[in-house]
C-alpha cells in the first residue's frame, strides 16, 4: 500500500483555523491527510507538542498562525516562529529531517493559500518517506 | 467524577451526510471510552436536535458532550447554551469539525472523509474526557464608542449611537465630515439632492450633546479590548482656534494664495486658508501649511489682519488626546481607482476625458463651474460617452465589481439629458447591473430617454485635431464595430480600499479580505462584526456599497455596538491561563512574554510566584508554552488535553 503521510496541524483560532474553514466553505479540496488541533494562538504550541506528535507517528507537523504583524495577540506568531525555528535546528542535530516541521501563515481570508500549503506539504512528506521517529508502525 | 459522554454526529441535511458515512461514524463513536450515548441527527442545531441533547443529559446523566458537526466558529456558542439550559457547565462541550474541515473539503473522497471524521471524533472524545467546568466572568464596559471616519457611514452610526444614549467620539481626518457623499450632486435613482439629504445629518452631528466631533484628527493608537479600549487621537493643528473661528470667511477672502481644491478633485481652487466646501461641518477654517505663504516664507499674515475674532494662531501645535471607549466602529470608506493606471483611455492626457467623480463636481452647484457641465474649452458637450468598469472587473487591476458604477452612470446620463435633451449620450458597458429598489426602472427610463447602450468597452481613445475624442467599440449585441466621436468621455472609475485600511488593520488587530477590504466575522450572519470582539465595520471599508446600503450597514453596526454595551458589562471568556504556585519557581520568563502584562509576581507562602490577572489575560497561551517548569495551565487548552488530542489523531 502506498505510504500516506499523516500531518498533525496546530492552527490558530483567529486566522489559520478560519482560513481552513473558508477553504471548506468554498469547496476547495485538499488532501485528507491533515488532522487539525485548534489552539487560540500559535504561541500556545509548545515545541514539546510537535516532538510528541512526531514521536507518536505524525509524518509532519504544521503550525500555522496569523501573518506577521497581524497576530490577534499582538506578537504570539513571532514567538511561535522563533520556537519552531529552534526546534528544527534541534531536529537536524537529532538526525530527523527538519522539513517534517513547517511553520506558516494563513489569514482568515486565505482558504486557497491553506489548501496550497497542505498540498505542498503532503508532497514534500511523500518524498521524505515515513517518519523514522515513529514509535510503532501505525495502523493505516 | 467519571466522564459520561454523549456524542452527536450531525447529518447537516446532506452537507455532511452526503459525503461522510454518518452512521459508521456514530457506531464508531459508541465504542470510544466513556461514551454513554452516540446518536446521529439530521440537524443537531435545530430545536428537536437540541432537545434530544438536553433529554439525554438528564436521562443518561451525561457530564460531557461531543458534537461532530460544523466548525466550532459556527455553533459552539449555540451548543454551549444548550448545555447550560440543561444545567451542565457550558464548557463541558467539545466540537469535532466534520463539515468545513471534512465533508466540504474532501467531498470527492468519501472513504477518506469518513475515516478522517472518525479520527476527529476520537480526538474530540479524548479531549472531552479531560474537560473541566469553567465559569465566565463579567467586566464593566465604557458606555462610549469611537467612530473612525466621518462619511455618511460614520455620520449615520454616530447619530444612531448618540440617540441610544451612548457617548460618541467621531474622528474624521479631513477638515470636514461628509466624505464622498458630500461631493456628489444628485443620488440615484430618485435624483434626490445629495447635499440636501446629507447636510442636515452633518449639522445634527455637530449639535448632538452625545457626540464629540474630532475633525482634522487621526486615530494613531488603540489599546485594550472589548468594553475597555483606549484610543489615542492626533488632533492636527488647524492654526485656527476652533473656539474663536465663526466661519465668516474673511480670512479666505484676504488670503492671496490659490491652490487646487482636493474636494473638487483638483478642478476648482481654494485658498491656503480654507473650508473644503460651503456646508462644511465643523465650519472652521484650516490653514494648509504646505501652501500658506507665511508658513513657507515667513511673510504675509493677511488672514491675521482680516480675522475679526483673532482666531488665527500660527503657534498652534498638533496634540494628542486619549479617549476610553467600549466599542469601535470603523467607517473609513474607500478610494477611487486612479484612471491614469490605464493610459490608453487618455485620462490625464486629453482634457475632455474626465472621471465620474469629476462629473459630479462639474454638475454640482457648489462645484467649480457652478453646476454646469462644461468641456475644457468652456462649452456644453453635445455628445458624451460613458466608459464603464474602469479599473473594475479587470484582472489587471481590481477583480471586483464596484457595485455603484452602473447606477452612477445612469444618474449622470440623466443629468446631461435633463440639461440638454438633444445631447447624444452613449454608455459603453460590460454588463449593466441594476439590482436594487427602483434601479431597473430607472435604467428603463434612461433607455426611453434615448441614451444609447453599447455592449462593449473601448480599448483605446484618441483625440482629434478639433479636440473631439474618437474611439472604436465592438458592440456584442449587434456584432458591429461602432466608431464614436464625442465631446466628452466620462470614465466610471471603480472603488478600492481606502489608504488607511492597512494601518488600521494592524492597529485594531482585524483581518482583511484578499481584495484589501475589512473582513467580517461571518459573510452571511455577522456582516458588520470584526472577528475581534467590540470592533465593527460600516460602509464601503467593508466592501463597495451604494448610499442606501451604506446607511443600512452603518445602522446595523451601531445597533451591534449598542447591543454590546447596553448591559453595562460584557462576558469575559474563562479560557485564561493560571499558574500553579506550588510548581512555579518565580523565574519570570512568563512575565516578559505576556503581551498584555497580565502576569505579575506576588507573594505566595513567603515566596514570590507568578500570578495571572484574569481580566487582563486574553488567553493566547504564549506563557504556557514558555514556562520551563510547566507551572502554567491554559484553561480549555490544557497540556493533557492537547496531548490526548495528538494521541487520538496519530492513532494512539
Amino acid at each position: 500500500m502506498e505510504y500516506e503521510p499523516l500531518i498533525v496541524a496546530f492552527l490558530c483560532n483567529w486566522c489559520s483555523y478560519a482560513g481552513a474553514d473558508l477553504a471548506g466553505m468554498s469547496r476547495m479540496e485538499y488532501p485528507a491527510n491533515i488532522r487539525v488541533i485548534r489552539v487560540m494562538c500559535s504561541s500556545r504550541v509548545d515545541p514539546a507538542h510537535v516532538l510528541y506528535a512526531l514521536k507518536r507517528g505524525a509524518d509532519g507537523v504544521l503550525v500555522s498562525g496569523c501573518h506577521p504583524g497581524d497576530c490577534h495577540y499582538i506578537n504570539g506568531n513571532h514567538r511561535a516562529k522563533r520556537r519552531i525555528i529552534l526546534l528544527k535546528e534541534l531536529l537536524r542535530q537529532m538526525g530527523v529531517e527538519p522539513e517534517r516541521v513547517k511553520i506558516d501563515w494563513v489569514s482568515a481570508s486565505e482558504g486557497e493559500r491553506f489548501t496550497r500549503i497542505v498540498k505542498e506539504f503532503v508532497e514534500e512528506l511523500r518524498k521524505l518517506g515515513p517518519n523514522p521517529l515513529k514509535e510503532d508502525a501505525r495502523e493505516v | 467524577m467519571k466522564p459520561r459522554i454523549g456524542v452527536y454526529v450531525c447529518h447537516c441535511g446532506t452537507n455532511i451526510a452526503g459525503v461522510v458515512n454518518v452512521e459508521e461514524v456514530t457506531n464508531y463513536a459508541a465504542t470510544l471510552p466513556d461514551v454513554v450515548v452516540a446518536r446521529d441527527m439530521m440537524y443537531t442545531c435545530s430545536d428537536p436536535g437540541q432537545n434530544t441533547i438536553k433529554e439525554d443529559i438528564e436521562k443518561h446523566g451525561l457530564n460531557r458532550v461531543v458534537i461532530a458537526a460544523c466548525s466550532p466558529k459556527m455553533h459552539e456558542n449555540t451548543f454551549r447554551k444548550t448545555l447550560a439550559s440543561a444545567g451542565l457547565n457550558p464548557y463541558l462541550l467539545e466540537i469535532a469539525n466534520i463539515r468545513e474541515q471534512v465533508s466540504w473539503a474532501h467531498f470527492r473522497e468519501r472513504d477518506k472523509a469518513t475515516e478522517k471524521a472518525k479520527v476527529l471524533v476520537k480526538a474530540a472524545v479524548a479531549k472531552a474526557r479531560l474537560l473541566e467546568p469553567l465559569e465566565k466572568k463579567e467586566m464593566p464596559v465604557e458606555r462610549s464608542v469611537l467612530v473612525i471616519g466621518g462619511g455618511v457611514a460614520g455620520i449615520q452610526a454616530a447619530l444612531d449611537l448618540a440617540e441610544a444614549g451612548l457617548k460618541v467620539y467621531l474622528v474624521e481626518k479631513s477638515p470636514s465630515i461628509g466624505g464622498h457623499m458630500a461631493q456628489l450632486n444628485k443620488t440615484f435613482p430618485t435624483i434626490d439632492c445629495s447635499a440636501c439629504i446629507l447636510t442636515p445629518k452633518m449639522v445634527d452631528v455637530a449639535n448632538h450633546p452625545n457626540i464629540t466631533l474630532l475633525a482634522y484628527s487621526e486615530v494613531v493608537k488603540v489599546e485594550g479590548y472589548v468594553g475597555n479600549f483606549e484610543a489615542t487621537i492626533l488632533r492636527k493643528a488647524r492654526y485656527v482656534d476652533e473656539d474663536l473661528c465663526a466661519g465668516c470667511g474673511a480670512c479666505a477672502d484676504a488670503c492671496p494664495r490659490k491652490v487646487p481644491n482636493e474636494f473638487d478633485v483638483g478642478l476648482g481652487k481654494r485658498k491656503a486658508i480654507y473650508v473644503p466646501f460651503p456646508q462644511a461641518v465643523p465650519l472652521k477654517y484650516t490653514i494648509d501649511p504646505a501652501s500658506c505663504l507665511y508658513m513657507k516664507y515667513g511673510r504675509c499674515k493677511l488672514c491675521v489682519k482680516a480675522c475679526p475674532r483673532g482666531a488665527i494662531n500660527f503657534d498652534q501645535k498638533d496634540e494628542e488626546v486619549k479617549v476610553r471607549v467600549g466599542a469601535i466602529i470603523v467607517a473609513v470608506g474607500f478610494k477611487v481607482f486612479d484612471a491614469r493606471k490605464i493610459p490608453s483611455l487618455g485620462y490625464g492626457k486629453y482634457k475632455n476625458v474626465i472621471t465620474g467623480i469629476e462629473l459630479e463636481r462639474l454638475s454640482n452647484a457648489s462645484g467649480p463651474t457652478g453646476g454646469v457641465v462644461l468641456t475644457a474649452s468652456g462649452e456644453r458637450p453635445k455628445s458624451v460617452a460613458f466608459i464603464q468598469c474602469v479599473g473594475s472587473r479587470d484582472l489587471n487591476h481590481n477583480s471586483w465589481c464596484c457595485r455603484i458604477g452602473c447606477m452612477a452612470t445612469l444618474k449622470q446620463a440623466f443629468l446631461i439629458k435633463e440639461e440638454d435633451p438633444d445631447a447624444e449620450v452613449y454608455v459603453c458597458h460590460i454588463d449593466m447591473r441594476t439590482a436594487g429598489k427602483g434601479y431597473e426602472e430607472f435604467y428603463r427610463r434612461l433607455r426611453e430617454m434615448g441614451v444609447r447602450f453599447i455592449h462593449g468597452v473601448p480599448s483605446e481613445i484618441f483625440e482629434d485635431a478639433d479636440g473631439k475624442l474618437r474611439f472604436n467599440v465592438f458592440d456584442q449585441t449587434t456584432g458591429h464595430m461602432i466608431e464614436l466621436k464625442v465631446d466628452m468621455v466620462v470614465l466610471q472609475t471603480g472603488l478600492e480600499p481606502a489608504e488607511d485600511v492597512e494601518k488600521l488593520q494592524k492597529m485594531l488587530n482585524v483581518s482583511l479580505s484578499p481584495e484589501g477590504f475589512f473582513l467580517e466575522a461571518h459573510p452571511k450572519l455577522q456582516p458588520v462584526e470584526a472577528s475581534t470582539r467590540g470592533i465593527f465595520f460600516a460602509g464601503c471599508c467593508h466592501s463597495p456599497k451604494d448610499i442606501a446600503e451604506t446607511v443600512a450597514h452603518a445602522s446595523a453596526a451601531a445597533a451591534k455596538a449598542i447591543t454590546l454595551l447596553s448591559k453595562g458589562k460584557v462576558d469575559v471568556e474563562p479560557l485564561t491561563a493560571s499558574v500553579n504556585p506550588e510548581i512555579c519557581s518565580g523565574c519570570e520568563v512568563c512575565t516578559g512574554i505576556c503581551p498584555y502584562r497580565a502576569i505579575q509576581l506576588m507573594e505566595y507562602e513567603g515566596r514570590r510566584r507568578a500570578k495571572v490577572i484574569d481580566v487582563l489575560c486574553q488567553g493566547c497561551g504564549a506563557c504556557v508554552a514558555a514556562c520551563p517548569s510547566n507551572a502554567i495551565e491554559m484553561k480549555g487548552f490544557t497540556e493533557k488535553q492537547i496531548l490526548a488530542q495528538i494521541d487520538a489523531l496519530t492513532g494512539g
